[in-house]
């Protein structure tokens, strides 16, 4: 948009996007002033599915605070699952046996892939694609049936114990798992040539929704939408927890930091997490899968501590304040969306609106996860 | 900016207690406690070292003060009764005073992590930070949040209405003598 073009304020119109327009993914609501078709500001409006999950965890125990980390980022519940389970192991100084370990990362690596690809197939739907939701959510529906036979549910999970997995994964589950990650890479292949490839895809994205490094870096901005920008980091690899360390993987990283690096990033990080699943089944030690000497009643030591998991958005922190009781003093989320998302006010400024549709569509927010 | 010039530069805020911790126990591997008047300037030096603001939060600390006070008294009754026969002054008890809030700002680095904790206290009947949204975009958001959470009032801040909470909230949740 020219600069010199820009109405005065009060010739702007005010347009509401949301809170229930579809392309807001839930009930985001964004207020645009906008100039005709061109954004001159975009303010978030949060809060429309706030919990205070937070003073929540001040209500309970320790462990009956599990089950709502699966219900902040619905799509990749097992990472918070995670984040929590080794929060409080960390406080208390558990020791995860071997098995349970390698579980935790096949699990939450395969729910990383389906959060991928509910975020792939909304995403092509903004962009004004249809077919592609279908797909990607076959493809989710394979991983679901495989999550659900050992956690026992598909979406809010809270799978997870201090000290370990209720449930072993059996042959089913491993022969599954492998002919799913054969199937995904030929899936993959032809996303990649019936998607990636697309003219029309190709022009709403390529330089546009521009978000560059030293942005992520001022707003906290992590995950796919830092890696799009040309930032190396990734907890898994720049911080390694739980076992992490001990396969090959890459992290992917572009360096265009428009919106189709943000979506290749995305595409390349679902191979990645394939390698991962496939050296983790094929070392997979026999043993227990809880540890023996956790304690009955949980409670950890008087202090603070601080945990950090990469999920499929991004850098989620827990902060928990223990006064040596059974109840958590505080307990603080630091949730990827909540920093990726005030990026769009600026990043869209003097865009049309259907490119900050796509704009964001490609951050992959999910607003329960920035509402808490 | 190298990390040591970092420590060094935290180090030299006035009133600033730096520690050392370690990541394997706490998650973090800095933590330095600070005045609020300082808070905005250890932040520059954050960013100018090129740290990213991880979160920042408030601890609502309702009944510290009153549990210190009974573990002075308990050692006094406990100290041998020689002591206070020999007409000595009680010694003023340092830091029991007002409770307190406090608010914690966790940094950390793209590059080479590393863990920083910064921490203010304010009192607990007024609590006033200064912002910092002037350095980091990211803390407009964070401080409405805990604003309206703790009734922190961030000043300088110039639109310090509720993030999450309804728009008309005039309530804090997250204090510890918050009733619905």
């Amino acid at each position: 948009m020219n600069a010199e073009y820009q109405l005065p304020e009060d010739e702007c119109f005010v347009l509401n996007l949301g809170p229930q327009h579809p392309s807001t993914h839930g009930v985001a609501r964004i207020k645009l002033t906008l100039d005709g078709e061109y954004i001159c500001k975009a303010e978030p409006v949060l809060g429309y599915i706030h919990r205070m999950h937070e003073k929540m965890a001040e209500n309970r125990t320790w462990p009956q605070f599990f089950p709502n980390t699966g219900r902040l980022d619905y799509l990749h519940a097992l990472a918070y699952n995670q984040n929590y389970a080794c929060l409080v192991e960390r406080a208390l100084a558990i020791e995860v046996p071997e098995r349970a370990e390698y579980i935790r990362v096949i699990t939450t690596e395969l729910n990383r892939i389906a959060s991928h690809m509910v975020w792939y197939g909304a995403f092509v739907l903004d962009l004004g694609g249809f077919t592609p939701l279908l797909y990607t959510f076959d493809d989710r529906e394979q991983i679901l049936d495989l999550l659900e036979s050992v956690t026992g549910s598909r979406l809010t999970f809270s799978y997870f114990r201090f000290g370990g997995v209720p449930n072993d994964i059996d042959d089913d589950f491993i022969a599954g798992t492998k002919t799913f990650i054969s199937r995904m890479r030929e899936r993959i292949k032809m996303y990649h040539a019936l998607i990636t490839k697309n003219v029309i895809l190709i022009n709403r994205l390529k330089d546009i929704g521009f978000i560059p490094a030293e942005m992520c870096r001022k707003y906290g901005a992590s995950g796919p939408v830092a890696r799009g920008a040309g930032i190396d980091y990734d907890v898994r690899r720049n911080e390694p927890y739980s076992i992490y360390d001990r396969f090959e993987f890459e992290i992917p990283v572009y360096h265009e930091a428009d919106s189709m690096a943000r979506y290749m990033v995305r595409m390349d990080e679902i191979l990645q997490s394939l390698r991962i699943i496939e050296q983790a089944i094929a070392t997979l030690p026999a043993g227990p899968i809880m540890a023996d000497k956790v304690p009955k009643l949980i409670r950890p030591p008087k202090g603070d501590y601080y945990h950090a998991v990469e999920t499929a958005r991004g850098r989620l922190g827990m902060r928990a304040v223990s006064d040596g009781s059974a109840i958590p003093w505080r307990l603080k989320l630091r949730t990827p969306c909540f920093s990726n998302m005030l990026i769009f006010g600026e990043a869209c400024r003097g865009m049309l609106l259907a490119d900050a549709v796509a704009l964001f569509g490609s951050l992959d927010l999910v607003i329960p996860d920035v509402d808490k | 900016m190298t990390r040591a010039e970092l420590v060094k530069n935290l180090q030299a805020l006035p009133g600033a207690v730096v520690s050392d911790t370690d990541h394997k126990a706490r998650g973090f591997d800095l933590d330095v406690k600070l005045s609020p008047e300082n808070i905005a300037e250890a932040v520059q030096l954050m960013d100018e070292a090129g740290y990213f603001l991880d979160t920042m939060t408030g601890v609502d600390w309702l009944g510290e003060q009153e549990a210190l006070r009974k573990e002075a008294d308990k050692g006094k009754a406990a100290a041998p009764a020689s002591e206070s026969a020999a007409g000595e002054p009680p010694l003023p008890q340092a830091g029991i005073g007002e409770d307190e809030i406090e608010i914690v700002y966790d940094f950390n680095n793209f590059q080479e992590p590393y863990g920083v904790v910064l921490r203010v206290r304010t009192p607990r009947a007024k609590p006033e930070v200064p912002s910092i949204h002037h350095i980091y975009p990211i803390a407009h958001w964070h401080e409405r949040e805990a604003h309206e959470f703790f009734g922190v009032v961030f000043t300088g801040h110039p639109y310090l209405v509720p993030l999450l909470l309804p728009e008309d909230a005039d309530y804090h949740p997250l204090l510890k003598d918050f009733v619905a």
